[in-house]
């Protein structure tokens, strides 16, 4: 990037130098095409969260007319006497952990699998990206009814032939059925990145460690793992990114029961506000949850930018 | 960092097949391990082909213990699904076809302006970008809710266009900046010697440079539009209601309703499954993006 920059710039400073006037002019032009983009996040995205921080001071329930009124930090002391708010976070932690982790491992072992050349690879490959591609909801519906349902399920069906009880899935299981559901719709995408990552390795470097007797694990380990890095936390932040905001599974196959079983956070906030209509309540969750990641994603960020650091 | 991203670009190598290597790909071992992948492939997949089969089975076929393997195909439920879906498909096109439409209007700019002309603070403004991505939605429906009910925008298609475009923005600006910075200063510099102005050499010389990556970013938000279910569930109700609502409704409490919904998964889901298929090379390359630079 840099290099380029810099020829770039090179390129401009051939014309005679600017006076402040018109380095104010360069900055503006410069600046100019990114404005619309960020003007419009600013006011799409930053608004409403000011909007929620205010609403969370605020005791504001739709069902009581004499409500909304100020409550400073009530709603926040609230919240964390909830054990049930207490039980969604912990199940937020849970199901992005367990999803997150479980499909890079897989993932990386499929990569592996289609990194070796054999006929039909291509046809494998499509296979396997395909649970990415299927909307969310159905496949939602796909393992709450077709695969897990407890009297017609397949996956019944096929225990029972080795004499195995039918299971009650997402009852007795919610968070587990959640879990492979995500698990399903995430490998594939992991899958993806970490054979990006396998075909970018330069073929001369692992020709070499054959050339001198390393074997298949030690090359995996000292040449492969490494190169893999950067893809397999790219994969980890996207995919815990989008799988800590996960509601569709959880709203389509338990409903977050039973009960308050198998809620996480987003799910609950949805329940408050949207089910119970306790705005100030579910604001304050909100902006937990917010302040949580910020947290989550600075330290995450940083342990990527040290590795960076490492390496080069 | 800069060099070492030059030299490793996974531009060239996704999808560039894997030059044989002599010890793999053959052999008891060999053999093994593709049949390995072969029956995990199948596995991953069945769910999906299942679907596939309900869709053209009746309901009690559908609901059978155990399970129907063999039928004389239906096309009842397929056409009932066409036939009702009309609304929502009409409302799924216009939230995903003008939202892809204007982040790539807003992005193309943005993007340009964080690679190739780098502004001051250009890692801050990234940054910015990627936090709104980490921004909860749960964080914001509240205020969006109570907004757009006074502004009389509640189950209207364009509340959702204006929503998606924001939750596509920013992986679109992380994206196309990529792309941008993979075209060589010698490019530029020339269009400068010859005097193209901005709009000239953005438009003849840059843009059809980065119209692969163009297709991927735009690929990657119609996915991302196309399924959005939350804010459709949330801010919709029956004139603005999307492709995945109409999924959710085609179950009732009483009867049999899986054939009909496996019907209604398959025809949502496909566009996408194709869309994705046809372009897998483009999807990782813009997804693997990131990683490198």
């Amino acid at each position: 990037m840099t290099t380029l920059v810099e020829r770039h710039n090179a390129a401009q400073g051939r014309r005679s130098e600017p006076d402040v006037a018109a380095v104010r002019a360069e900055a503006w032009r410069r600046r100019a095409p990114l404005l619309p983009a960020l003007i419009f996040m600013v006011i799409v995205t930053q608004v409403p969260f000011l909007v929620t921080i205010w609403y969370s001071m605020r005791s504001w329930n739709l069902l009581r007319p004499d409500g909304d009124r100020f409550v400073g930090l009530q709603n926040y002391v609230d919240i964390f006497a909830d054990s049930v708010f207490r039980g969604a976070a912990l199940n937020s932690v849970l199901i992005t952990l367990s999803c997150v982790l479980v499909a890079m491992l897989i993932g990386i072992g499929l990569a592996l699998l289609l990194d070796r050349p054999f006929r039909g690879r291509g046809v494998a490959r499509t296979l396997l990206i395909t649970p990415f591609l299927i909307m969310p909801v159905a496949g939602s519906m796909i393992w709450a009814v077709s695969m897990l349902n407890p009297t017609y399920g397949l996956v019944n069906w096929a225990i029972g032939l080795v004499g195995i009880d039918p299971v009650d899935w997402t009852s007795t299981y919610p968070v587990l059925s959640i879990v492979i559901a995500l698990v399903w719709q995430w490998t594939p995408f992991m899958m993806l990145l970490v054979l990006a990552g396998l075909q970018a390795q330069p073929k001369d470097v692992l020709e070499a460690a054959q050339v001198d007797g390393a074997g298949w694990g030690r090359t995996f380990v000292s040449i492969t793992l490494p190169q893999l890095r950067r893809y397999i936390e790219l994969g980890v932040l996207l995919g815990a990114i989008y799988v800590v905001n996960t509601f569709d599974q959880i709203y389509l196959m338990t409903a977050g029961g039973p009960g308050t079983a198998s809620a996480n956070l987003p799910f609950y906030i949805y329940q408050r506000a949207f089910l119970g209509f306790d705005i100030g309540q579910a604001a304050a969750m909100g902006v937990v949850v917010v302040i949580a990641t910020i947290i989550v994603a600075t330290f995450a960020l940083r342990l990527i930018f040290r590795s960076f650091e490492q390496k080069d | 960092m800069t060099t070492a991203a030059h030299s490793a670009n996974p531009a060239t190598a996704v999808g560039r097949p894997a030059t044989p290597r002599k010890d793999k790909g053959t052999g008891v071992g060999g053999g093994l391990l593709t049949a390995l992948t072969w029956v995990v492939a199948i596995g991953f997949f069945f769910p999906v082909a299942w679907m596939a089969m309900t869709a053209f089975k009746n309901e009690n076929q559908a609901a059978s213990d155990p399970p129907t393997w063999f039928f004389a195909p239906t096309l009842d439920q397929i056409r009932a699904v066409v036939a009702d879906s009309g609304t929502f498909l009409g409302n799924s096109v216009i939230a995903t076809g003008v939202s892809t439409l204007l982040v790539i209007l807003l992005a193309v700019p943005a993007s340009y302006a964080l690679a190739i002309r780098p502004v001051r603070k250009t890692s801050d403004v990234l940054f910015f970008f990627m936090s709104t991505k980490m921004l909860p939605v749960v964080a914001v429906i509240m205020p969006i809710y109570v907004i757009a009910g006074r502004l009389h925008v509640l189950d209207n298609i364009w509340t959702l266009v204006v929503l998606y475009t924001a939750m596509n923005l920013p992986i679109a600006v992380w994206m196309m900046r990529s792309f941008f910075q993979e075209i060589p200063g010698e490019v530029l510099e020339a269009a400068s010697m010859d005097g193209a102005g901005l709009m000239r050499t953005l438009r003849s010389v840059l843009m059809p440079m980065v119209a692969p990556g163009l297709a991927a970013t735009a690929l990657i938000c119609v996915i991302f539009a196309w399924n959005e279910f939350f804010f459709a569930l949330n801010l919709t109700a029956s004139r603005a209601a999307t492709v995945p609502i109409f999924i959710t409704s085609t179950m009732t409490s009483e009867g049999l309703f899986l054939a009909r919904l496996s019907a209604a998964s398959l025809l949502a889901s496909l566009p996408v499954i194709i869309a994705g298929w046809v372009a897998q090379k483009q999807l990782v390359r813009g997804l693997s993006m990131g990683a490198i630079k």
